[in-house]
């Protein structure tokens, strides 16, 4: 395991941008996670760590040596894709020992059953390990590929959304067994997804981009507490931060354009008397575990939060206060 | 059995099936009556009407491979009995075997020739159709149509600066001179073919064995060409039967040495008037290797001939 630096990297695809200018440290051990929208470069930024790009400028840097001018093979980090990229030619276990196999591993025949059971075991695909990799799931395929990662002992594993094409269940366990493989080897993790979920509960840090550009990284918390700008501040958060005008509610600070409030952030009194905005309810939506209140303030419409059990219906009123709520000036950057 | 409401009716099953088998007879009836006409004997072969039943004989196939002289009455008398079965049938007809014919060392010929070529054009085309699939090559299309353009004329038409080339050169009527103008020939096929079923098989692959602790050309090896197998299995098998079946080069081109059997099999008919027997036993000998080649590879050849249509 390894530092792994990214100093003002930069890659273009024609006219397009793949990512501009990041500078990341991801420190030995540490579980970063890079959230993104489609689009956003996530992809570009560990195909650049993993020797598959070239970046047009910037410098990347693996356990201090500059590896810009190493093939892949020698930076020595394992990768799962993102779309399932087993060798449709072998069996699940040829798969998974395909990289301890390679001339730079060469691991001993025992070793490498040793190692592919363990993986196995802990994934849950010991029962397939015989099958053609052409004749499993969806699910199992993106197992085995996270295996084909884990066997190893590489300098930084890169994640390309791995859960993503996982059912619902399936994700949450691999959630928690990803994170247990990250305490239990210390392995020094670089993941990416479009899921805040997937952010918040395993990493370390986040890392968040907006087209190209990395906007703000920091620890889940301060990102969703502190966020730079109205971009990262909507990227957390369910149901999302709503984003008003800030002359919606008084004692706006001096230059903010925009008020930012997620569900802990307002308080709703029933009635129409007592401290606060006049609000009415459009919509109630009972998710279960939560209910979504659906708000309208004004001509604004907002979506928060309510007690599971609440009596609210369609049309009833309610009084709305902020309570420290976040504020962005004109450029969506937040005011502290 | 489930069926899909794409699945052919069954009487669309019957129309097709028909129309396969009634095609499949058609072509394989020329074929039916050379494998016959070989086992005949040679009044049989000419007789009119043709027979179609007929007392099976091995004379066509011992005069293929023999060479023959005419003995006079006295002097097939003082000879001792015939000691195997070719000596026997060639005694009834006045004469005693000499020695082998040529056809067997044209055979070999044809043999070294036509997979010494379709292995080169294999392998120069598969490194080539990878570099035009993976790599950024300024002008990949033009020179991708360069290359298809060389087979676009009939290679007949260049027959006689090749002719001189070749004289000049000194590879007339020598194996390497005919396995490098049937590569020469076969190559742009292999190329455009083989770059068709490269193009299919996903990056991704590649890169995760980049990744995996591999180099390029180990990712090559162990990782594109098992995938690239369908599709190199069948361009071998055309680039085989052009090399196998070229006629014209190899009558301009060959004499002796490296003569295959195509131009060697019609010079039997003047080998003691007209044995179609032995003609016949010649073409039948001369399908079998490529008709053993594409019986193996022949599950490969399903696949690959919808040239990377059908996804497995
Ligand atoms: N090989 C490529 N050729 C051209 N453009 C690319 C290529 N790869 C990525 N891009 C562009 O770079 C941007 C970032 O892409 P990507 O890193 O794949 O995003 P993400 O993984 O976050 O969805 C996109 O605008 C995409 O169109
Ligand atoms: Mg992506």
């Amino acid at each position: 395991m390894a530092d792994v630096s990214l100093d003002g990297v930069t890659k273009r695809f024609g006219k397009d941008i793949g990512v501009s200018d990041v500078r990341l440290d991801i420190p030995d051990g540490s579980f970063v996670v890079l959230l993104g929208p489609t689009g956003a470069g996530k992809t570009t930024t560990l195909r650049l760590i993993a020797g598959l790009e070239r970046p047009d400028a910037g410098d990347i840097r693996i356990d201090g040596r500059s590896v810009i001018g190493e093939t892949p093979a020698q930076r020595d980090v394992a990768m799962v894709f993102q779309q399932y990229s087993l060798y449709p030619h072998l069996s699940v276990r040829e798969n998974l020992s395909f990289p301890l196999r390679s001339p730079i591993l060469r691991t001993p025949e025992a070793e490498i059953a040793r190692k592919v059971a363990e993986v196995a075991e802990v994934l849950h695909i010991s029962h397939k390990l015989d099958n053609k990799s052409t004749a499993l799931s969806g699910g199992e395929m993106q197992r085995v590929s996270i295996g084909r990662a884990l066997v190893r002992d590489p300098a930084i594993y890169l994640m390309d959304e791995p859960l993503s094409s996982l059912d619902a269940k399936l994700r949450g366990d691999l959630r928690v067994e990803l994170k247990r493989i990250h305490a239990d080897l210390g392995a020094t993790l670089l993941y990416v997804t479009h899921d805040q979920v997937e952010a918040m509960t395993m990493a370390s840090h986040v890392g968040v981009l907006d087209s190209g550009r990395l906007v703000q990284v920091g620890t889940p918390r301060e990102i969703y507490e502190t966020p730079l700008n109205t971009y990262v501040a909507s990227r957390l958060g369910l149901p999302r931060i709503n984003l008003l005008p800030a002359d919606l509610f008084p004692g706006a600070p001096t230059g903010a354009r925009t008020i930012g409030l997620r569900p802990e952030h307002m308080i709703q009194t029933p009635g129409p008397d007592g401290d606060g905005q006049d609000a009415s309810v459009t919509r109630v939506e009972h998710l279960g575990d939560q209910t979504r209140l659906h708000l309208v303030c004004g001509r604004h419409d907002m979506i928060t939060l309510t007690d599971p059990h609440t009596n609210l219906v369609r049309g009833d009123a309610v009084r709305l206060q902020p309570r420290a709520p976040l504020y962005f000036d004109d450029r969506g950057m937040r005011i502290p | 059995m489930s069926t899909s409401v794409t699945d052919p009716s069954s009487s669309q099953k019957w129309i097709a099936g028909t129309l396969v088998i009634a095609y499949a007879l058609i072509t394989i009836a020329p074929l039916i009556w050379i494998f016959m006409t070989g086992f005949k004997t040679p009044p049989d072969s000419i007789s009119y009407p043709p027979k179609v039943v007929f007392e099976p004989s091995l004379e066509g196939y011992v005069n293929l491979f023999t060479t023959r002289t005419r003995l006079s009455e006295a002097e097939l008398q003082a000879l001792p009995a015939p000691d195997n079965f070719a000596d026997e049938i060639v005694r009834n007809r006045g004469m005693v075997i000499v020695g082998p014919s040529r056809f067997g060392e044209r055979f070999l010929n044809s043999v070294i020739i036509g997979f010494g070529s379709t292995f080169l054009s294999i392998f120069l085309g598969t490194l080539a159709a990878y570099a035009f699939s993976r790599f950024k090559i300024p002008f990949t299309d033009d020179l991708m149509f360069f290359i298809l353009s060389t087979r676009m004329m009939p290679p007949i038409a260049v027959a006689i600066p090749i002719f001189l080339m070749y004289r000049e050169l000194g590879l007339s009527d020598t194996h390497l001179g005919m396995i490098l103008l049937y590569t020469a020939v076969n190559i742009s096929l292999a190329v455009w073919l083989l770059k068709g079923f490269i193009d299919e098989i996903p990056r991704e692959y590649e890169e995760a064995a980049l990744i995996d602790g591999y180099t390029r050309f180990q990712a090559f090896y162990k990782v594109v060409l098992p995938q690239a197998a369908t599709g190199i299995a069948s361009t071998a098998i055309f680039c085989l039967i052009f090399a196998w079946n070229e006629y014209a080069f190899a009558v301009l081109l060959t004499s002796g040495t490296a003569q295959t059997a195509p131009p060697f099999i019609p010079t039997i008919i003047g080998i003691g008037g007209l044995d179609w027997p032995a003609v016949a036993a010649g073409a039948t000998v001369f399908l079998l290797p490529v008709m053993i080649f594409t019986i193996m590879l022949r599950k490969h050849l399903l696949r690959g001939i919808t040239f990377g249509a059908v996804r497995k």
